[in-house]
């Protein structure tokens, strides 16, 4: 390795600004939407508003009359062009999918007709013009619908759209189970999530003669869109070029082109004018592809020193109508106990076919294990009364127990979670926590302390046939610059900012003076770009043998030119020095003129300039550890959550730029945060999205997102440059940390149960001990002996017994307003009973009496079916307290005897 | 449909010609006025992107027709930085706290920053984070725009 000179500067591991920067901040950056080709016409859809039925008409005559519309096509036009929709690993379906639906809607949102039009708003127009008839059916929502209902498919036999694991219980496993010291048996729901790049979907297509077909489009990799496109439409002599210089995020959406982007490609190829689509934000939440919506039972044994003895998971997962690529998300059970020591474990994994928009990736598609496994492991703790760090203690693979192999035979040989929760533990105070938790409770207050660990596999190359090496293309120009052609690509990523760093580093030159293209598909080679926390590690140990080839070839030549020995030559900011011999001192640029232009003082069989290239392969897997702990406080009069503290403590190997690596844990933590509380798609039993705007589907803002704190602990990995991806840490270890610090403050309450997303209505469902929003139902106890909860603290105690029996005259403060009312209290002993009239009529009650104090529910149907929770001091002839009302929170109460 | 005669001052610049009634100012800024740093997140007033200055205030420019701004003044993302290149310290304060990631909110996330702090105002911090709960970041987190609007608040990167 070429070890920079003395003082030569460094920038791996540097927080140095981002090359993209100074475009994106002056409006200058380059999305799909930027480009204006001549001659481009625009197009819109014209879609399905039911969920499933058959076309039996479509009438375009309408909207083809409209000034300023030039072509409508329906599948019967584009089927003159032949596409295969393939998945992500450019395998065909086992559906039949075509671009514009054929004969029949699959789903709300489904295209049935492409307008071609002079401006989007003429689109818009005609496609609302189209009139097309269906004979609607009954549509397969959910997961349950699926397993029950009538195929989706004409070409299945049933909804199952992928499989794996065993349906036939294991025996012996299930006797491991049930004879284990505890038995928890987990329920994870997780809702249907929209990827929600800032960025919708788009595409331009424009073919340019018979051979040559140009898209800018917004993706995760050019060259997989390419790849794709020349292989979904059989095209192999056509040059497919792919330009997409910035893409708002993707987070797995922009994987692969989907319906629409291929009803496009193929409508310009038929049309001959160059077409742009650019998804609206409402199309982008009903008809872009979505992710998660999962259901998953996961048993765990474990024996009466907390150690793991077997688990089973049962794992189901919406695909929608046309996922890209038919999935039951088998990365789930093999990384489910990676981390873990577990001597047994065996599951059952479905993916279901239903009448919804179709699945796609999102950042960390098999985030699942961590958020039930995690979970689980709380609730385990919880159950046996052992701290939750502990049982996490007595369980991970530790660096000492390596190497190993996980129960899927998957090599474990440096990851680092026991390594990570310990170094978090160095700046978590938890005993300090625990008391001031314990102090919080006296006065109502509810705190909670969440932590998760977990391994992530990163940077896959060489199992999958898509997801290969990645190629650096470096040379220093006549100039004495360095430009490098990648073929990383970024949605965010900064990849042209940390294979600059490298090359800086590596090569001996300023990072002002390199230069890196990216995002063309007629640059550099293939790679499948953003997926997989991939690219810095892979793209990471490309750059670094090119420079290295690189830096080689610069030595050879000066050596040569100036007669010394190759390993007495160094490159330090931009300058070849000769040890020793520090008036031969040459620029880079002095060296690069001669390598290009004068072959004749070139060594022997030197290649002319300065140019070299580097496909780097890794090892098959890299695995990237990490530890969070975050710290809640649960409002249990409102059921909002609040996220007080937050720390990370990852283990992504070297470093290239800190700023980066924690931009992209703390992105996916926002995310997680978002899942856990705040974004939900969902449908109703029409299968009618119901979320279509951002007012529906909330995204969190800035005032949701707490300062994170991050440790690093860098453990180089096996591959060149030590490095590990980070990609999709966050997005997978964020919920899982988030709901057990929930949990651990609502303790007192009972288990939660995992149910996403945790709703302040749900969260005070589950306090109330019974269903606010009637529509979901918390999951019913688990089979768990929770510990008693902590009782409450104790209500003063007055000496004199107080008068209670009789009328009072109160008045509640409600946010719609004072409310009069009578209240006439009887007690017997601790019993309290009586009723209260209002305006609205009266209504009986029972409750108890505590010394002065009266508690007692009132269950009210209208404005809604709520609980009233009383709590009533009396003083004298005074009276006081305060009104539980759900969500609402509290309203005061005053009064006096009548 | 019909057309409108509309002159405007777009970053210190004069725009005269014809928009139809219904286009909006975001389309017409990006497609007519050639400023695609305008950028078009959810076209229904609830991520900020499209978020522009018209005589001072930060607007939400998919919610305002072209024909609106018959007159006024109107300042974008290409209009921020100085003429000599020097960023407006709204810019050089999201740069150095590593504020973007895709850079597509950014814009938005700009021009509230630069109308909250424009002439004489000093807003703390909690005003400027209260302006910015109004910006949806799916990248970031919005740990570098904090950090930004925290730098703007005290005064600092001017
Ligand atoms: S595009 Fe205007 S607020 Fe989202
Ligand atoms: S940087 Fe991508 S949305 Fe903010």
């Amino acid at each position: 390795m070429n070890a920079p000179g003395v003082g030569a500067a460094r920038y791996i591991g540097q927080r140095v600004p981002r090359k993209e920067d100074p475009r994106l901040l002056t409006g200058r950056g380059q999305f799909v939407d930027d480009i204006v080709l001549p001659g481009m016409l625009h197009v819109a859809f014209a879609r399905s508003p039911i969920a499933r039925g058959k076309i039996l008409s479509i009438d375009t005559a309408a909207a083809r009359a409209l000034p300023g519309v030039h072509a409508i096509y329906t599948n019967a036009d584009l089927a003159k062009i032949k596409v295969e929709m393939l998945s992500f690993f450019l395998t065909p379906g086992n559906v039949s999918i075509t671009p514009l639906a054929d004969g029949h809607v699959a789903y709300v949102g489904d295209p049935v007709a492409l307008v071609i039009a002079d401006d989007r708003y003429i689109a818009e127009d005609a496609a609302a013009l189209v009139d097309i008839q269906y004979a609607e059916e009954d549509p397969v929502v959910t997961i349950s619908d699926a397993m029950t209902g009538a195929p989706v498919h004409a070409d299945t036999d049933s909804n199952i759209a992928a499989m794996m694991g065993v349906e036939e219980p294991d025996e012996e496993l299930e006797a491991r189970l049930q004879a284990a010291h505890c038995l928890v048996t987990h329920k994870v729901t997780h809702q249907r999530i929209s990827q929600s790049p800032m960025e919708t979907r788009g595409v331009i297509a424009t073919r340019e003669g018979a051979e040559e077909l140009t898209l800018y489009i917004t993706c995760q990799s050019p060259h997989m869109i390419a790849r794709y496109v020349s292989l979904a439409l059989g095209l192999p002599d056509t040059s497919i070029r792919v330009i997409a210089k910035d893409v708002g995020g993707s987070f797995g959406l922009k994987n692969t082109p989907w319906l629409e982007e291929m009803s496009v490609i193929v409508a310009a190829l038929l049309f001959g004018r160059p077409l742009k689509w650019i998804e609206d934000r409402v199309e982008n939440l009903t008809s872009a592809n979505q992710a998660r919506e999962q259901e998953m039972i996961l048993r765990t044994a474990f024996d009466a020193n907390g150690r793991l003895v077997a688990s089973h998971g049962d794992y189901s997962v919406n695909n929608g109508a046309y996922p890209q690529g038919a999935d039951c998300n088998i990365a789930v059970h093999m990384f489910m106990w990676a981390a873990y020591k577990l001597p047994e474990y065996a599951f059952l994994s479905r993916g279901w076919y239903s009448n919804t928009v179709g699945m796609a990736a999102y950042r960390g598609p098999w985030a699942m294990e961590s958020l039930i496994r995690e979970t689980t492991l709380d609730i385990a703790a919880r159950r046996l009364g052992i701290d939750t760090i502990e049982l996490r203690r007595r369980n991970l693979v530790t660096l000492a127990d390596q190497p190993t192999a996980t129960t899927f035979g998957i090599p474990l040989e440096d990851i680092t979670p026991a390594e990570c929760l310990d170094k978090l533990l160095e700046t978590l105070d938890v005993a300090a926590f625990r008391v001031e938790q314990a102090e919080a409770r006296k006065q109502g207050r509810y705190l909670g302390l969440g932590v998760a660990a977990y391994v992530e596999p990163t940077g896959s190359a060489g199992s999958i046939s898509v997801m290969t090496g990645e190629l650096a293309q470096l040379r220093i120009e006549p100039t004495g610059k360095v430009t490098a052609t990648m073929s990383t690509h970024s949605q965010g990523h900064g990849t042209q900012t940390t294979m600059a760093q490298i090359i800086a580093e590596k090569l001996g030159v300023a990072y002002e003076d390199v230069t890196v293209f990216e995002g063309d598909s007629s640059r550099g080679g293939f790679s499948p770009g953003a997926a997989g926390s991939r690219q810095g590690v892979i793209a990471g140990g490309a750059t670094i043998k090119a420079s290295e080839l690189l830096a080689e070839k610069v030595k050879i030549l000066a050596g040569h030119l100036f007669n010394a020995p190759v390993e007495n030559i160094t490159i330090e900011n931009g300058m070849v020095h000769i040890a020793g011999a520090e008036e031969m001192t040459r620029s880079l640029r002095a060296i690069a003129e001669i390598a290009y232009g004068e072959p004749t003082r070139l060594p022997p069989g030197f290649e002319a300039g300065l140019e070299a290239q580097y496909r780097y392969t890794p090892p098959p897997m890299t695995f990237t550890s990490a530890a969070h702990a975050c710290i809640v406080e649960v409002d249990t009069d409102t059921g909002f959550v609040k996220i007080k503290r937050w720390i990370s403590c990852e283990d992504c190997g070297t470093i290239i730029n800190p700023a980066v690596v924690e931009g992209q844990i703390a992105g996916g933590l926002a995310q997680g945060i978002g899942t856990v509380l705040l974004e939900e798609m969902s449908f109703d039993a029409r299968g009618n999205p119901t979320a279509v705007t951002y007012k529906d589907y909330l995204l969190p803002a800035i005032s949701d997102i707490p300062d994170f704190e991050y440790l690093h602990a860098c453990t180089p990995s096996q591959s060149v440059g030590g490095i590990r991806g980070v990609g999709e840490g966050g997005a997978i270890i964020g919920p899982p940390t988030l709901v057990n610090a929930i949990a651990d403050a609502l303790a007192p309450f009972g288990e939660i149960g995992c149910d996403l997303p945790l709703t302040p209505v749900k969260i005070l469902s589950l306090i109330e001990g019974r269903d606010l929003a009637a529509v979901v139902a918390p999951p019913p106890p688990p089979v768990v002996v929770v510990e008693a909860p902590a009782p409450p603290p104790p209500p003063p105690v007055t000496q004199a017994a107080a008068v209670i029996d009789g009328s009072w005259k109160m008045v509640l403060s409600t946010p719609m307003g004072p409310q009069e009312m009578t209240g006439n209290f009887v007690t017997s002993g601790g019993q309290l009973s009586g009723e209260l009239l209002s305006p609205e009529g009266s209504m009986g009650f029972a409750g108890t009496v505590d010394g002065n104090r009266l508690l007692f529910d009132l269950k009210v149907e209208k404005p809604m079916k709520i609980t009233l929770k009383y709590d009533i001091t009396i003083e004298g002839d005074k009276l006081t307290g305060k009104v539980k009302m759900g969500f609402f929170g509290n309203a005061k109460l005053t009064g006096q005897r009548i | 449909m019909s057309k409108h005669e509309i002159e405007v001052t777009i970053n210190g610049r004069r725009f005269a010609g014809a928009v139809e009634s219904r286009v909006t100012l975001s389309d017409f800024l990006r497609g007519e006025a050639g400023y695609t740093g305008v950028h078009v997140g959810c076209e229904h007033g609830v991520c900020g992107a499209c978020t522009v200055i018209v005589n001072g205030k930060a607007v939400r420019s998919c919610l305002m027709l072209a024909v609106q701004v018959q007159g006024a003044e109107v300042t974008t993302v290409e209009g921020l930085a100085a003429p000599d290149g020097t960023l407006h310290p709204a810019q050089q304060a999201l740069r150095d706290e590593h504020g973007l990631q895709c850079g597509f909110c950014t814009p938005g996330v700009l021009m509230t920053m630069a109308a909250m702090t424009a002439g004489e105002q000093k807003p703390d911090e909690e005003a400027l984070l209260a302006a910015l709960s109004g910006h949806i970041c799916r990248c970031t987190g919005y740990q570098g725009i904090r950090r930004a609007a925290r730098k703007l608040a005290a005064g600092e990167g001017a």
